[in-house]
């Protein structure tokens, strides 16, 4: 009788046990980001933009936002608070982004910054997704008969200084055994307007903004933009150092717009893949199956709302950039030979 | 003094001295804690690190591998450079347009004062940045540059003076040269046996010119080769249109300044000097514009104060002075802020105090002794 | 000074003929034109110069600006003359005067400079009594109005966010709340450096001559950078309030030295006349010396209000939204590219109204209150 009451009493402890272990994996998505909880009692998200570029970064005629960047600030909000306009958008110049990450006035600065060593040790920022990947391109005027960045010798450059362009010129300079002479600019209208006049042969700048520029040019048929990239310009988000968990879901979020595009999933058609979705890929994706969102400490829905909000990353490409005339080269899918891929979820 | 502080005032000053100095406490551990948190050091050791990049304009030599210490001379001298030409230029175009202000002529007078309040009325940045835009459309491109005689030739890269390459071993002529042109002012006013040298001091300068010219090797000129022109000591159109845009701004005020000194001055000096007999331009070289200097001079103090700092705006045009330079790239490579900033602060108080020293000598030298 | 007699040309180089008696209206216009235009040789010959430099640049100056350019339509294909593009102005004034303040709530912002120009005019006006009680509405009232209007949230009205401020009206305001600030400051140290107390005399005068020295771009540089590392860890001050600190304590110093100039025209006997009739020194300097000194340097001190309102324009280079900001925005625009011309040509005729206006008052002041000392009315 005793053996049976201890039996009793061992299977209740261990039941008991078990059920509280149980409950508290179960429950145990419990994520600690100060950033996030800071963004979710605010009710916004801040972001760090460029004051106006083309394709990256503007504001349209009614002063709405509109870009890749911006696309990425949205779904990060959309994810995070369950509404993509949620948004707080601070200009920064180039000389103050780093600046203003750092002292903590943004939540987050996707501003067409290039991921460098030197950023992530001596800045204390981490990276977020890597959402172009580009290098930096030269745009001269066709009627200067010039094919290559090499036959740039003893020319004169406008580029905007505070940025990795300055030194990049250089180096490439003495590797190459040419001069390229520099003028600095502060802010990039002067620059336009002083390759515009010709006082300089040409404009340099990462891929993306120099189609931009070119698209400000009075008569952009006029520029050529240079086949060669003469550095490594993978333009990403970056975070502060210190909050992992934040740092992860910036870098997610952008994976999740480039797996929406793997999957063939569009904005337009996220309704219905959801209703009849029964790929389990697809399904783990928005949120029918599996605990992806739990674990990165937003709810299951965040990668539908992602797509519901922004569409996936092809089509905000196309949306921003096709207008400029740049052809997606590097920031194709891999599946297409580019460099964009999303990793595995599982 | 009519009264004594009372002696609450004498202690509250220490107490106010003693919250300052808290406070500086309280700033200084933020910073390095806030330094710390970064993993960022406090060090001026970055002046020594190579700068690898490009400054366009230099008044003495400069390539990639130079430090930033080197970057911070080449910066300085080109500030010093504008601003020493925009104080020139802006007090000669002053003074004409102050005297024009004054003028008989009804037509003169209202043509410089709608100079005067178009110029004072719009801010300067626009200024200079209309300037630039305004400069660079006129010019034509290198293909077609205008050509000057003496093979000058100016197009939208900048002005071409041809270079003249000294002999090798004679470079000390060109040194003696300059120190000759310098050296003449000061001889004109030395006192030889009683008696003013005067204009005999001018045959220093052509001195100068023959040992320049005894010591040329060659002349370089500029011509087109490829992109830009090579050969020649380039002027280039930011440093013009940074000039005239500070010069053109500071010398709407100055003419307003030259403009009240001489209204300042009493009526009975204009009408002695038209007693005995000088007539307008005697009556205002000799008699009215050195009294009204002694006025003008504090003023004109501030004003050029004012010229040092707006070279500051270079910034936004491409030249690269020490605001450029310093606290652009060199702030965002270095990643330095607070040394930056402090050297460059330093460096605009001392170039003000030097400056405010040199008008200082200047007033006490032609001001008047009372007893 | 002595009285003109009448006939003689005011300046220098004034006529020394003997003015006859010329009769007659006509007669005398004629002879004050041969004297003013043609006194002399070298006045004919700078009369000629000046004309013909007139004939080269206003004829096609004038065409640019008025008689080839058009104003009308709503694009850029209305703008096919050779003359200045003003419809691309037009078109996009809103975005200078107000940047991007929600086009349903502008009126609010009108509102406000409205009652700006209500709670000036007793202040600036010469014959107001009871001057300071105006001065006390204009830094309280006005800026709790203020504040209600432009911000929102209360009373109905909709909230709008300081980052949708920009344009004109961002450099009023903070024009406007920079003198506010500076001028408390500035005659506070403008006393300090006349103190007898030696501590505060040298705190102030390596206040004014520090912040005299440093450009006005690197104030806004130290405000934008450096401040965020001074401030501790979790403490954040938005953007466009750290650059307004800096400029406060910036224009401090100038309004100082200002003051300081008037502080010296109050004739030792009023100070000694009341400390003898027993007021402390705050009531002193308080109710007998800065009346008279506001009173005589307020001209100078609008000139330092046009000088700060011109050099708002510099916030643009850290970033914020103001009129320089608009215009280079506008001109991104890929429906409006090429304008920059027109662009810059209208923010200078902007500025110069205003500062023209109040610069004009600020010398018409002057004249009011010099005078007494030439007795002519």
């Amino acid at each position: 009788m005793r053996s049976l009451l201890k039996l009793v009493a061992c299977c209740a402890v261990v039941a008991g046990m078990v059920g509280f272990v149980g409950e508290s994996v179960a429950q145990n998505y419990d994520v600690k980001s100060p950033t996030m909880d800071a963004i979710k009692k605010r009710g916004e998200l801040i972001c760090g933009v460029d004051t106006g570029i083309p394709g990256f970064a503007y504001q349209d005629a009614s002063g709405k936002w509109q870009g890749l960047d911006i696309a990425y600030c949205r779904a990060i909000a959309a994810a995070l608070l369950g509404n993509p306009d949620k948004v707080k958008y601070i200009g920064t110049t180039s000389k103050v982004r780093f600046s203003v990450l750092q002292s903590g006035e943004i939540d987050v600065l996707i501003r067409d910054s290039t991921q460098t060593l030197t950023r992530n040790t001596e800045l204390g920022l981490a990276f977020g997704g890597l959402n172009f990947f580009t290098g930096q391109a030269f745009m001269v005027k066709r009627s200067l008969n010039v094919a290559h960045v090499k036959e740039l010798n003893g020319a004169t450059i406008c580029v905007l200084t505070g940025t990795t362009l300055e030194l990049n010129i250089a180096d490439y300079g003495r590797a190459n055994n040419i001069k390229i002479n520099t003028l600095l600019f502060e802010r990039p209208e002067e620059a336009f307007a002083a390759a515009e006049a010709g006082r300089c042969d040409g404009y340099t700048d990462d891929g993306g903004s120099v189609a931009a520029a070119r698209s400000a040019m009075k008569s952009p048929k006029d520029w050529l933009i240079l086949p060669e990239l003469i550095s490594r310009e993978f333009l990403g988000a970056y975070t502060r150092q210190g909050d992992d968990r934040w740092t992860i879901l910036v870098r997610w979020v952008h994976h999740a717009m480039l797996e929406a595009e793997v999957l063939g999933i569009t904005q337009a058609n996220v309704d219905d893949i959801k209703k009849s979705a029964t790929n389990p890929e697809v399904r783990g994706f928005l949120g029918l199956e599996e605990n992806f969102g739990k674990k990165l400490g937003v709810d299951n829905e965040w990668a539908y709302r992602i797509v519901k909000a922004v569409g996936n990353y092809g089509e905000n490409y196309d949306k921003y950039f096709g207008p400029l005339e740049l052809p997606r080269g590097w920031n194709e899918l891999y599946t297409k030979g580019g460099l964009q891929y999303p990793l595995p979820w599982r | 003094m009519i009264r004594q502080p009372s002696r609450r005032a004498k202690i509250g000053q220490w107490l106010l001295l003693l919250a300052i100095v808290a406070g500086g406490w309280l700033i200084v551990e933020n910073v390095s804690e806030n330094l710390a948190r970064k993993n960022l050091h406090f060090g001026f050791g970055f002046l020594e690190q190579q700068s690898h990049f490009d400054i366009p304009f230099h008044l003495i030599s400069w390539t990639v591998f130079n430090t930033y210490g080197r970057a911070l001379l080449v910066s300085l001298l080109n500030t010093v450079l504008v601003s020493a030409l925009a104080i020139v230029t802006a007090s000669l175009l002053g003074l004409l347009v102050g005297v024009m202000r004054l003028s008989v002529n009804w037509l003169v007078r209202n043509i410089a004062l709608c100079y005067i309040e178009f110029v004072r009325n719009t801010p300067q940045l626009v200024q200079i940045i209309f300037w630039y835009v305004g400069v660079l459309q006129a010019l034509p491109s290198p293909r077609q540059s205008i050509v000057f005689p003496g093979g000058i030739l100016l197009n939208i890269r900048g002005l071409y003076i041809p270079d003249a390459v000294m002999n090798p071993g004679l470079e000390w002529l060109s040194w003696l040269a300059l120190a000759l042109v310098v050296a003449t002012p000061f001889v004109w006013r030395l006192r030889v046996r009683g008696e003013r040298i005067g204009s005999k001091a001018l045959l220093l300068p052509l001195l100068a010119v023959a040992c320049f010219a005894a010591g040329v090797d060659q002349v370089v000129y500029p011509e087109l080769k490829g992109f830009n022109l090579a050969g020649g000591t380039q002027v280039p159109p930011e440093l013009v249109a940074l000039w005239m845009g500070i010069a053109i701004y500071a010398s709407a005020f100055i003419a307003e300044i030259v403009r009240g000194s001489i209204e300042a001055i009493p009526k009975g000096q204009h009408e002695a000097a038209l007693s005995i007999g000088l007539h307008s331009w005697q009556r205002l070289a000799l008699v009215i514009l050195p009294q009204a200097l002694r006025i003008m001079v504090p003023q004109m103090t501030s004003q050029y104060l004012n010229i040092i700092k707006s070279s500051s705006l270079g910034a936004a045009i491409a030249y690269p002075e020490v605001f450029a330079i310093f606290t652009g790239t060199v702030l965002n490579q270095a990643n330095k802020e607070i040394e930056t900033i402090l050297i460059v602060v330093a460096i605009f108080v001392t170039l003000n105090l030097l400056t405010s020293m040199m008008m200082n000598w200047y007033n006490r030298r032609v001001a008047l002794v009372e007893r | 000074m002595t009285v003109q007699p009448e006939g003689y040309a005011p300046g220098i180089g004034y006529d020394d003929r003997a003015p006859d008696r010329i009769e007659g209206a006509i007669p005398r216009a004629i002879d004050w034109l041969r004297r003013s235009f043609f006194g002399s040789l070298g006045n004919t010959a700078l009369t000629l110069a000046v004309l013909g430099f007139l004939f080269l640049v206003l004829p096609p100056l004038i065409r640019w600006m008025v008689t080839d350019a058009t104003i009308s339509g709503t694009t850029k294909a209305a703008c096919a003359g050779d003359g200045a593009c003003w419809t691309f102005i037009r078109m996009r004034l809103p975005l200078f005067f107000y940047g991007h303040y929600p086009p349903e709530q502008v009126w609010r912002v009108d509102l406000t400079g409205v009652l700006l120009a209500a709670f000036s005019v007793p202040v600036l006006r010469d014959g107001t009594r009871r001057r300071g009680f105006w001065v006390l509405m204009l830094l309280t009232a006005f800026p709790a109005l203020a504040g209600i209007l432009l911000v929102g949230g209360v009373l109905g009205l909709p909230f709008v966010d300081t980052t949708q401020w920009g344009g004109l009206m961002l450099d009023v305001l903070v024009a406007f709340v920079v003198v506010a600030g500076s001028l408390p400051l500035g005659i506070l140290l403008a006393l300090g450096r006349r103190s007898e107390l030696i501590v505060v005399k040298t705190l102030s005068i390596c206040f004014i001559e520090l912040w005299r020295a440093v450009p006005l771009l690197a104030v806004l540089i130290i405000s934008a950078l450096m401040i965020p590392l001074f401030l501790p860890e979790g403490v954040h001050i938005d953007r466009l309030i750290r650059a307004l600190v800096g400029l406060i304590l910036f224009n401090a110093a100038y309004m100082a030295e200002t003051v300081r100039g008037g502080l010296q025209g109050v004739s030792m006997g009023q100070e000694e006349a009341a400390y003898s009739v027993g007021m402390p020194w705050w009531q002193v300097q308080v109710f007998v010396v800065l009346p008279q000194a506001l009173r005589h340097v307020m001209p100078g001190i609008v000139n330092n209000v046009v000088d700060l309102f011109k050099d708002t324009t510099l916030i643009t280079i850290i970033g914020l939204f103001d009129v320089l900001g608009a215009i280079n925005q506008a001109l991104k625009d890929p429906a409006w590219l090429g304008f920059a011309r027109e662009g810059y040509v209208f923010t200078m005729v902007m500025f110069f109204v205003c500062c023209f206006a109040m610069s004009t008052y600020a010398r018409r002041m002057e004249r009011r209150l010099n005078r007494h000392k030439t007795g002519r009315k």
